[in-house]
This record gives C-alpha cells, sequence and structure tokens, in this order.
C-alpha cells in the first residue's frame, strides 16, 4: 500500500489547485462589464438587493479582501442564489450532481466492461485478423462524435427498437441501470475506443517482455501468468488512461445530458451558460474542478497502488 | 569430447516470418522470412561452459530461448539426457522447465517491477513444488546467501537495486528450482565494467559449488575466454567453428573467428599472421547468402564458397566450416583484393 506520508503529500498538492480555479473564478466575474454585482444578480434586481449582493461579496474592499470572502463563502458552502432556479447555488447543485455522478460512473464501467475482454482477446492474437477487425471497429468509433454516436442510440436502440427509455432519470439505483442505459453507452463507446487501443498496446508490450517469458518459460499457469504478471502491469497505463478520461467524460456530459434529458450537472451548465446565470456557473466550475482534482488523486493512488516505484512520496 | 551430452541440438533452424503490414498482405505482397538460424549442431557435457559468441543478430539468443523452450524450432531438434524436448508432456516437460533454467540480458525487463523478489523467489519455489511452507522462506534466505544479496532484499521491490544485483536476483530466481543448466545470454552486457566480473566470478563460483552446466552467450570474447571451456563461434545463424577456448582463442581456423578476434581490440592477435579485420555489413537474416554465408565479407573466398555450403569439420584442434581452412593456416590461401561488393 502507497505510504501515509505520499498520501498526505499528494493530499496537500491539492491545496494549490484549487487555490489557482478559484482565482480564475474570481477574476472571471470581475472583467465582465460593469459591477459584478449585476452579473451576480437578477436584470430586474432592486437597489436594495443589489445592495446585499455588494455586502456578501464585500465589492466596497480592497480586491484582496474581496477574495478573502470570496474564498470563505465557497468554502462555507455559501455559493450565491440562482437566477434561473431562484434558490440557492449548493442547493441546485448537490441536487443534481449524484446524477451526473451516476451517469459518469455507469459509462466508465460500461467501458471498462467492453474495453478491456476486447483489448486481452485482440492482444493475445496481436496482428491476426480478429486483431485487425477489432481495432478497424474501435476506429470507427472514435472517429465520430459523442452526440452523434448519442443520436444513433437514440433512434435505434430507443425510437425504433424501443428497448430502451429516450430519456429522463429513474427512482432508484436499479431504476436508472435501465434509464441511463442508452447516455451511459454512447459515453462508453468513446471512452472505450480509446481505452482499448490504450490497453491492447501496452498488453502486447508486457506480453512480450521478458519477465512474462520468463514466467512461460516457468511452466506457470497461464491464467496466473496474466493476471499476476501481464494484467497488473497493463493496468498501470489504462489506470491513468481512465482517470484522465474523467476530465472529458465531465464535458461530455454537457452534451450527452442534453440530448438524453437527463437532469444532471452537465445539462445544468449548459441551461446556466444560456441564461447567463453567474452564481450558477460559478458554482458548476468550481464543482467540475473538484470532482476532476479528485478523480487524478484517486488515480494516482491506485496507480501508485499497482506501481511499487510510484511510492516514493 | 570425452562426457557424455547433457543438452544436445542437431539441425536446428528457426525461421520466423516477419510481420506484414495489413496493406502488404492485401497488395499480395509475398511473406519474408526471417532465417534466425540455421541448422546449428552443439553438444554440452555436464559441468562444461560451452561459449557462445558472434555478431548481434547472428541468432545467439534465439538460440537460448530454444533450448529453454521458449522459441519453437521450426527444424532440428533439442535433446536433454538423450530425450527429445518435443516429446516431453506433461510432468517431464515441467521437469525439463525446473531443470534448464534461462537468465536475460536486461536486468531490468526480465523481472517484473510490480513483485518482491521475495515473491518472485517463493513463486519459483511453489510452482515446481520445490519447498512449501516455512521451507519456502528458508530457502529464499539461502539463496540470497548464495547469491550474496542482503536478507532485507526479500520485501523489495526491483527498481530498489541496481544492475549488478538485479542480475544477481535474476541468478537467484534461477538457482531456486535447483537447476542442472543455466543459459545466461549477455549475462553481464547490460552492465557496468566494474560490476561485470563480480557477477561473472560468483557465476563461475555457483557452477562449481552446484556443479552446473552452463551455456555463456556473449559477445565479449574476452569475458567468453575467461569463463568457458569450449566456444562455438555463430554466423547468420550458423555454428562457423567449434572447439577448446584456447585453440579457438590462439589459433582460429576460421576466417570469421579471425576476423572477429582481430575485431576485438583487447585480445593479442598473433604476430606475424595478417588477419583482415572484419569489413562490409552483416548480410540480412533475410536473405542468407547461398553456399558459405560468410563468403560475401570473406578475404579468402573462391568460386566454390559461393556455391556449397562447407561443413563443419575437424581442423585443428576443433572444428571448423571453411573448405579452405586448412590452406588458410598453411598461409597458401590467396587474398581477394578488397572490391566494393555489388550491392
Ligand atoms: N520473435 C522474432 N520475430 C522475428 N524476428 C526475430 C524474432 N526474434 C529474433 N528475430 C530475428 O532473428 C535474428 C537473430 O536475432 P537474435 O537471436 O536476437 O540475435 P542475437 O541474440 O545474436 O543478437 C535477428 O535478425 C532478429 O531480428
Ligand atoms: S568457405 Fe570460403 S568463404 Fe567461407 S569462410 Fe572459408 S574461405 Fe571464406
Ligand atoms: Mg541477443
Amino acid at each position: 500500500m502507497p505510504s501515509a506520508a505520499y498520501l498526505l503529500s499528494r493530499l496537500l498538492q491539492i491545496v494549490p489547485t484549487f487555490l489557482l480555479v478559484m482565482v480564475f473564478i474570481f477574476l472571471f466575474v470581475r472583467l465582465l462589464p460593469g459591477d459584478p454585482a449585476i452579473a451576480m444578480a437578477e436584470a430586474k434586481a432592486s437597489d436594495q438587493q443589489l445592495a446585499e449582493i455588494r455586502e456578501r461579496m464585500g465589492l466596497n474592499e480592497p480586491l484582496a479582501v474581496q477574495f478573502g470572502y470570496f474564498v470563505k463563502n465557497t468554502v462555507t458552502g455559501d455559493l450565491g442564489r440562482s437566477i434561473l432556479m431562484k434558490r440557492p447555488v449548493a442547493e441546485v447543485i448537490l441536487e443534481r450532481l449524484p446524477v451526473t455522478v451516476y451517469l459518469s460512473l455507469y459509462a466508465v464501467a460500461l467501458s471498462v466492461l467492453v474495453a478491456a475482454p476486447l483489448a486481452l482477446f485482440a492482444a493475445t492474437r496481436a496482428n491476426g485478423p480478429a486483431d485487425i477487425a477489432i481495432r478497424g471497429l474501435f476506429q470507427v468509433g472514435l472517429s465520430m462524435p459523442v452526440f452523434y454516436i448519442g443520436l444513433v442510440l437514440l433512434t435505434v436502440l430507443g425510437a425504433k427498437l424501443r428497448l430502451f427509455p429516450v430519456g429522463g432519470y429513474g427512482r432508484s439505483f436499479i431504476d436508472n441501470l435501465y434509464h441511463l442505459a442508452l447516455p451511459a453507452l454512447s459515453i462508453a463507446l468513446y471512452t472505450s475506443a480509446i481505452l482499448m487501443r490504450n490497453l491492447r498496446a501496452s498488453l502486447v508490450e508486457v506480453l512480450d517482455s521478458e519477465f512474462v517469458q520468463f514466467a512461460r518459460a516457468k511452466g506457470l499457469p497461464r491464467r496466473i501468468v496474466l493476471t499476476r504478471h501481464v494484467l497488473r502491469n497493463a493496468l498501470v497505463s489504462a489506470v491513468t488512461l481512465l482517470g484522465l478520461s474523467i476530465g472529458n467524460l465531465m464535458s461530455g456530459t454537457l452534451v450527452t445530458e442534453t440530448v438524453f434529458a437527463v437532469p444532471g450537472v452537465g445539462r445544468l451548465m449548459l441551461e446556466a451558460i444560456f441564461a447567463r446565470d453567474y452564481p450558477l456557473i460559478q458554482g458548476l466550475t468550481l464543482t467540475f474542478a473538484v470532482i476532476v482534482s479528485l478523480t487524478f488523486l484517486a488515480t494516482d493512488i491506485v496507480q501508485s497502488w499497482l506501481d511499487p516505484r510510484l511510492r516514493q512520496a | 569430447m570425452s562426457a557424455e551430452p547433457i543438452l544436445s541440438v542437431s539441425g536446428l533452424s528457426v525461421r520466423f516470418s516477419k510481420p506484414r503490414p495489413l496493406a502488404h498482405q492485401l497488395l499480395g505482397h509475398p511473406r519474408q522470412e526471417v532465417r534466425a538460424l540455421n541448422g546449428i549442431d552443439l553438444a554440452v557435457a555436464r559441468g562444461e561452459t560451452l561459449g557462445i559468441v558472434g555478431e548481434s543478430g547472428c541468432g545467439k539468443s534465439t538460440l537460448a530461448r530454444c533450448l529453454a523452450g521458449l522459441v519453437t524450432p521450426t527444424e532440428g531438434e533439442i535433446r536433454f539426457r538423450g530425450e527429445r524436448l518435443a516429446d516431453l508432456r506433461g510432468k517431464d516437460r515441467r521437469a525439463y522447465n525446473r531443470r534448464v533454467q534461462l537468465i536475460f540480458q536486461d536486468p531490468y525487463s526480465s523481472l517484473n517491477p510490480r513483485m518482491t523478489v521475495g515473491d518472485m523467489l517463493s513463486e519459483a519455489l511453489t510452482v515446481h513444488r520445490m519447498r512449501s511452507g516455512s521451507g519456502v522462506d528458508e530457502r529464499i534466505g539461502e539463496l540470497f546467501e548464495l547469491v550474496r544479496l542482503p536478507q532485507d532484499a526479500r520485501d523489495k521491490y526491483p527498481h530498489e537495486f541496481s544492475g549488478g544485483q538485479r542480475q544477481r536476483i535474476a541468478i537467484a530466481r534461477a538457482l531456486a528450482v535447483e537447476p542442472e543448466c543455466l543459459i545466461a545470454d549477455e549475462l553481464v552486457s547490460a552492465l557496468d565494467v566494474s560490476v561485470q566480473a563480480q557477477v561473472v566470478n560468483l557465476m563461475l563460483d555457483l557452477q562449481d559449488r552446484l556443479g552446473l552446466t552452463v551455456l555463456f552467450v556473449a559477445h565479449d570474447l574476452r569475458l567468453v575466454r575467461h569463463v568457458s571451456h569450449r566456444v562455438a563461434v555463430i554466423y547468420l545463424g550458423s555454428v562457423v567453428e567449434i572447439g577448446p577456448s584456447e585453440t579457438v582463442f590462439s589459433a582460429p581456423r576460421h576466417p570469421y573467428s579471425q576476423a572477429l578476434l582481430a575485431a576485438a581490440p583487447t585480445l593479442e592477435v598473433k604476430e606475424g599472421r595478417k588477419t583482415p579485420a572484419l569489413s562490409g555489413e552483416l548480410p540480412s537474416p533475410l536473405a542468407i547468402p547461398p553456399g558459405c554465408p560468410f563468403h560475401i565479407r570473406c578475404p579468402y573466398a573462391a568460386e566454390r564458397c559461393r556455391r556449397e555450403k562447407p561443413a563443419l569439420l575437424p581442423h585443428g584442434g576443433g572444428l571448423a566450416a571453411c573448405h579452405f581452412a586448412e590452406e588458410i593456416a598453411a598461409g597458401t590461401q590467396p587474398v581477394r583484393k578488397a572490391e566494393p561488393q555489388p550491392a
């Protein structure tokens, strides 16, 4: 296992990332034309409402102090009021977030389920007809945009064959496996294509390495050679890739959730952008940043668990 | 050689078909073949060290891999104590895998980076049911002592060791299963010169104590001379000369061996003998020349060499595959003028 020192040092590395994100968001609102308070308020806001917002953001103080207010408000969960929803931003986001997290994890799980067996199958038959066919097929998947795949799935599996609902969100965990199948699949097809390629390449490399040849020469059963020697080594780069693709996946939810009418933070972000709901945009940006950073952290921890060479802090 | 060979090879050939890009396959380009080994004959006696030398790409590693059972020969056979390797099944095959152990050249890629040294050794011990329970731990301790590694190496990962130490780990892993024959493929060529001697001496010492048979594959002639009883010189997948180490090194009979020795800066070449250094490129193993495989680069090549492949016959104290071995030794074979060779 990774040492406590490693975990601590890795956790501390997140702090500057968050600070930087906050600086960006802080400056963004202040770069908009006019008073930041006007940007953060409804169009028809009264002078009294504007005064309240100025007070909360400390707009009459120097910039450094304003930033202090901003950090304090953010850390205590006060992200302002959504213009669109007329409710506190934090409340709206917390309500929608589980949907997107569910959808993302569902998509990741599907990608791994599709990519891993195919990669193993292709890698153990490297350059054979099956390998070439699988790679060709995935190449096609990679060259199509996510929303297009989504629309095709929607039309064929949803509208024509009526296998899955074309949109919406279910009531329970199990229900959602069914409800979110199409959006998850449309994201997963793309992610799994990248994952398959990468995993196949590292599998081919590890299968050819001398310690694997040695393990075989020793007469170790095939299954143990694959799990103990091959998979563990090939997984490291796949895990990195998967972690990195979470960022992509999050921005992919903007489109996918809109196409499939899934009430998650992706669609919320798009709505907020169209409505110029700055408090909500700000809150969502922060949320995305937190999720991506936490994913990277998790990736690093899993990686250092898989690869002892990375364990030194 | 008087003793009964423990490991012998006859007519061993290995051809790899070169992977073709899909476009070439569709266009119907012919499959190209790499002829890595072309009819190798060798035998090693129990307790003997046979050195195997040759330029890079001549098929040394392929030979080592065949002997370790990693590559299946296209033609020819390998016999272990008279039994054909290809006929060994089940328990007998596992016994062969245990008795003949390969040590790879690269101590960085031959050890699984995600396993502790202790796990590697215990895997080797348990797979062949050499020890069980506390016997495993005890044996790992013994092995560390044998290869002079500290006992705390057990819980460390390969990256925590230097190249020389890693090669000791590889030796320990090979010795774990009490093999009879070690095949060392460029055991030390990836190591610093300063640690090469330590590792080689360790191997010689272990050979002595455990009565091992060793195939020592290397391209450093000095090292081979130092460790081997006999030496086989390989050129383009064929043995061109084989004989007692001292004979081959002091009086090489084959022009290729002579050129190799002349090219080795640290070896004294006998005064008075004018041996032209090795010139020209090593031909591609995709297109091995007919006749004597060396004729394109050989300074003594004559018409006969282009047509007829010379057999490995007794010359001097060993065997050499050259039509004119006697004439060359007597100094009567004319040296061809250095002419640019047609491509
Ligand atoms: N698995 C393989 N597939 C195709 N060609 C190979 C393979 N292994 C070795 N070769 C080729 O066979 C020849 C001999 O290689 P090798 O045995 O590694 O030589 P050496 O160890 O003497 O340098 C080289 O031309 C090499 O490219
Ligand atoms: S047979 Fe001819 S070409 Fe080959 S080594 Fe002897 S002299 Fe040279
Ligand atoms: Mg080699």
